[in-house]
């Protein structure tokens, strides 16, 4: 095999994979999540529940999705997106999640330190503990 | 032959390691790109009416043509799973011509032989198994050895088979008149009447699929209960009141009253146990049997979950039967009520999680405590009951007749509270304080029984403090009818 074959032959498997992939990223509104609109979140069907909730909460008109859910730094926020797109995408597509989600320790770990990004001055007093164990439904009203 | 260009062999692998990769990548994103394009497509078509389904299809498969989903978790209560105090296990035994069965449920009077004492004389103390699943509930039935030892009417296929259609066959139409004919029947004559186990078409509409009340003696029971002689839980029942009422029409207490075996549910007076008892006592003269052991004339309870789980927090929350026995579940873009009924121990993150935030494990911890203490309570108060009855049975023939007969009467109060609470269903979860209460009734009752047969007069004992105001009344039947 020359190699001027194999690039070609190379060439063309990754353009198919590059391919479906745009096309997937399309269909599945991909572009979408690198906007802060938290109808976004709420393409796939089982955060409707969670958008609705939020929509009913006391936080709705002051904080989104990204907000909470995201670290505010740059990086962080993408590597944030990235990460559970990916863990979202591969758990719906085997189907073996729970109906009711529950928030894994790294991501709630982020929505704590969210809390202070807003309520810092006022609760730095408290010290390091979990804001939402107990002020569990300020994003999502239940 | 010639030496392999190592170059090419390196640019080789390549290929061969960029070609897996790529095909793994395109796999994974093509499998994501179906989901979504069949998520999508699932919640565009919720529903295909293959077939018409009308008053006359009793037989759940058709149905089941409409709803699969439904009809799926519906064929599930097969399956057989202990919890740690319930559930039942799928035990072999060996066919009879009798008893074709070759799997049943474990014998829960040789886990606990107090039970023998309990209903001495009584069919129960012949064969009594852990209840199955629904769709066993027809051929255990016709199979349990109480059928050989005493000879049952028409009535019992109320809630272990599909009544709509025979009902309507056997009353020309009218559900009432049918109900009355098939309680007269003897068992065997009115099973023939019957196919199907509960089936699709004894809790919905087959037009609309709502939910609606087809047992006459639920009906019966709602309007003594709410004093309405016009109540209509079909008319007049909101819909998460019809999500309980579905399930109140069998898992209830009851009994057959007079000749015509008419079915029954006691709730005259109310729905606790203690109020039970008193209708049993005060407005009929009914006894189930006379306890071989004691002489005294007793009742059998029989798995009162309505009437408990309206005295439970869960009740007075506003939550149905359905909501944590039939909780809503994911299929695909779709969200069905699972109709797999079972144990919420089973199913602990849908049934309990959307409300209560915690692990499962938590959630699991709490219900088991809650049961723990209640099965501690529960052997004691049959321990203080058989005391009785033993006591009964050794000083009987010196005691007098006065005495004997006061001992007696104690043991029929204490018997049916304990037996009431036995019967039930949850070991406690439903309402786990009430279901002490009526323990403590009964523990008081055996004592005061073990007294009055040696002749012990104690003095009438001083008031105890009575609350200012009673409180309100708590489930999903009591707060209608004060709402209306």
């Amino acid at each position: 095999m020359r190699l001027r074959h194999v690039v070609i032959v190379a060439g063309l498997i990754l353009g198919v994979a590059i391919g479906i992939g745009s096309y997937t990223f399309v269909y599945a509104k991909g572009y979408s999540y690198l906007t802060n609109d938290p109808q976004a979140c709420a393409n796939c069907h089982v955060m409707q529940d969670y958008y609705a909730a939020w929509m009913k909460g006391p936080h709705r008109s002051v904080a989104v999705c990204n907000d909470c859910h995201a670290p505010h730094d740059f990086v962080g926020k993408y590597t944030t997106k990235a990460t559970n797109g990916f863990w979202h995408s591969f758990y719906f597509t085997t189907g073996k999640y729970p109906d009711h989600l529950e928030i894994k320790p790294r991501n709630q770990r982020i929505t704590d330190e969210a809390c202070l990004h807003c309520h810092e001055e006022m609760v730095s007093a408290i010290g390091k503990t979990s804001c939402i164990r107990c002020h569990w439904d300020v994003g999502h009203m239940k | 032959m010639t030496e392999p260009n190592p170059k090419k062999r390196r640019l080789t692998l390549t290929l061969i390691g960029v070609a897996v990769l790529a095909a793994l990548l395109t796999l994974g994103v093509t499998a994501l790109l179906m989901n979504i394009f069949q998520r999508k497509t699932e919640a565009r078509n919720p529903f295909y009416r293959v077939v018409t389904l009308d008053e006359n299809t009793t037989d759940p498969a058709l149905w089941g043509k409409n709803f699969p989903m439904q009809y799926d978790g519906y064929r599930r209560t097969v399956d057989q799973t202990r919890t740690r105090y319930g559930g039942s296990e799928a035990v072999p035994r060996t066919p009879t011509q009798a008893d074709p069965r070759s799997v049943v449920a474990q014998s829960r009077l040789e886990e606990d032989p107090r039970l023998k004492i309990l209903w001495a004389g009584y069919a129960f103390s012949k064969d009594f198994r852990e209840e199955r699943g629904h769709a066993y509930m027809l051929e255990d039935q016709v199979f349990t050895e109480r059928q050989q030892v005493v000879k049952q009417p028409g009535t019992c296929l109320n809630c272990h088979a599909s009544m709509v259609t025979a009902y309507r066959k056997a009353g020309g139409g009218d559900m009432f008149k049918g109900f009355e004919a098939i309680n007269k029947l003897p068992y065997f004559e009115a099973r023939k009447l019957v196919t199907h186990p509960i089936a699709c078409i004894d809790c919905h509409d087959p037009e609309t699929m709502a939910l609606r009340v087809t047992r006459p003696a639920f009906i019966e029971a709602m309007r003594a209960l709410k004093k309405d002689p016009a109540y209509d839980p079909n008319v007049q029942a909101t819909r998460q009141e019809m999500r309980t009422y579905v399930c109140g029409q069998c898992h209830v207490e009851y009994y057959f009253k007079g000749a015509e075996k008419r079915l029954t549910y006691p709730w005259h007076n109310g729905l606790q146990g203690d109020q039970i008892l008193e209708y049993y006592e005060t407005q009929t003269d009914h006894a189930d049997w006379t306890h071989a052991e004691s002489g005294a004339k007793v009742l059998k309870a029989q798995h009162p979950e309505f009437e408990m789980y309206n005295q439970g927090i869960h009740a007075r929350s506003g939550v149905a039967c359905a909501d944590c026995h039939m909780p809503y579940t994911r299929e695909g873009g779709l969200k069905i009520s699972d109709h797999h009924v079972r144990s919420p121990l089973l199913n602990i993150n849908r049934a309990c999680q959307g409300c209560h935030r915690w692990p499962e494990e938590e959630m699991r911890g709490r219900v088991e405590t809650i049961q723990t203490r209640h099965m501690e309570m529960r052997n004691r108060s049959i321990d203080a009951l058989l005391a009785l009855i033993a006591d009964i049975k050794a000083l009987g023939a010196t005691a007098t007749p006065e005495q004997l007969a006061a001992a007696r009467a104690f043991q029929k109060k204490a018997q049916f509270l304990v037996d009431f609470i036995e019967a039930e269903n949850s070991n406690g979860f439903h309402a786990s304080q009430e279901a002490a209460r009526l323990m403590t009734q009964s523990i008081d009752y055996s004592r005061q029984g073990q007294l009055a047969i040696r002749g012990v007069v104690t003095p009438t004992p001083a008031r105890a403090p009575q609350a200012q105001t009673a409180p309100t009344p708590a489930g999903v039947a009591a707060k209608a009818s004060a709402s209306r």
